[in-house]
């Protein structure tokens, strides 16, 4: 049994609590790749990532896109989307393909 | 001209063909591989690309209900409303063999049934923007989960698709040339062999002759007379 962790700043992330998710509020990039490490480790299988977060631990969460688990998923923060959950898609298509071939049906 | 230094010699030869006879097959089978892998990828992640928008713009609506709902009360009361939850979700992850990948698939258990359990405070104290906010998410809480699926399966299915065409790649256009070009080598090293060593033979059988009857000299007689 694996549970479902979201991080990122208190604020953007508060509402997964009431359904059930854990939520590991972090403000700093430290922090951030120190929290990430300990729920990979953890029994979580899937950890939703804020954008803004994300963007400060890109390393850190490279490192984990060959394993199964955990899958980090980024999730747009309160203060807007960033774009980068699309374009970490592209890229993956980029990476299989060879060229990006979706973004002309944008 | 083969670029590494080869012994022309049968033994070698036949390991060459047979290197190369393996080589073309495993050439075969992973661009089977190759092709098979991406079309069920390109599937994948056009839903995945499909979920993630879809994905974005609920969060992002939920994340203005919230706000909305955090402007109306005071922030006590909201860190209260969320201390203790009555929902639980875990999931449960297997994985599914997709052209020697293997994807996660989650099957999603919560603790209690009760749809309303995503509520965990009163009613009394909080706004009942709060309400629809809460709500928002959880509707969109079962695709965040196919997302999470779809996306992971997407890149373990990248990378693997990666590791496939550079393989296929070096066999095309490295491994199998070099052999083919090993075994003209030695092929030709071998005929060039066989072929003096018959002229040798030959020669040899010539100068025999020549000892034992002495054809030149009987000529020479025959063309004095």
């Amino acid at each position: 049994m694996y549970r479902i962790a979201v991080m990122g700043p208190y604020d953007s992330i508060f509402g997964f609590s009431a359904l059930g998710l854990d939520i590991f509020p972090v403000s700093r990039p430290e922090e951030a790749a120190q929290t990430l490490g300990q729920l990979a480790q953890g029994n979580y299988a899937v950890v939703y990532c804020t954008e803004d977060t994300a963007a400060s631990i890109a390393d850190e969460i490279a490192r984990y896109k060959t394993q199964t688990k955990p899958a980090v998923i980024l999730i747009p923060g309160v203060s807007g989307n960033t774009g980068q959950g699309i374009r970490d898609v592209h890229a993956c298509v980029e990476q299989a393909v060879g060229s990006d071939i979706l973004q002309d049906k944008d | 001209m083969a670029s590494t230094q080869v012994n022309p010699t049968r033994m070698e030869l036949t390991k060459q063909k047979k290197k190369l006879a393996t080589a073309t097959r495993g050439h075969k089978l992973l661009k089977d591989k190759r092709d098979e892998l991406m079309r069920q990828f390109l599937d994948m992640v056009r839903e995945n690309l499909a979920l993630r928008k879809k994905v974005e713009a609920g969060i992002a609506s939920a994340n203005a209900n919230f706000v909305i709902a955090k402007a109306g009360m005071p922030r006590q009361v909201l860190n209260v409303a969320f201390m203790a939850p009555k929902q639980e979700v875990s999931i449960e992850a297997s994985t599914r063999n997709v052209m020697s990948v293997d994807i996660p698939v989650y099957t999603v258990k919560t603790r209690t049934s009760d749809s309303n359990d995503i509520y965990s405070y009163g009613f009394a104290d909080t706004s009942s923007d709060l309400d629809g906010a809460v709500k928002s998410l959880a509707d969109i809480l079962p695709d965040m989960l196919l997302l999470a699926e779809r996306e992971k399966a997407c890149q373990l299915m990248a990378s693997e698709i990666e590791k496939t065409r550079r393989r296929v790649n070096a066999l095309e256009h490295v491994l199998i040339p070099e052999a083919q070009a090993n075994i003209k080598y030695i092929t030709m090293k071998l005929d060039e062999n066989e072929r003096s060593s018959q002229v040798r033979l030959m020669k040899v059988k010539d100068q025999m002759l020549e000892e034992k009857h002495h054809y030149k000299e009987k000529m020479a007689q025959r063309a004095e007379q």
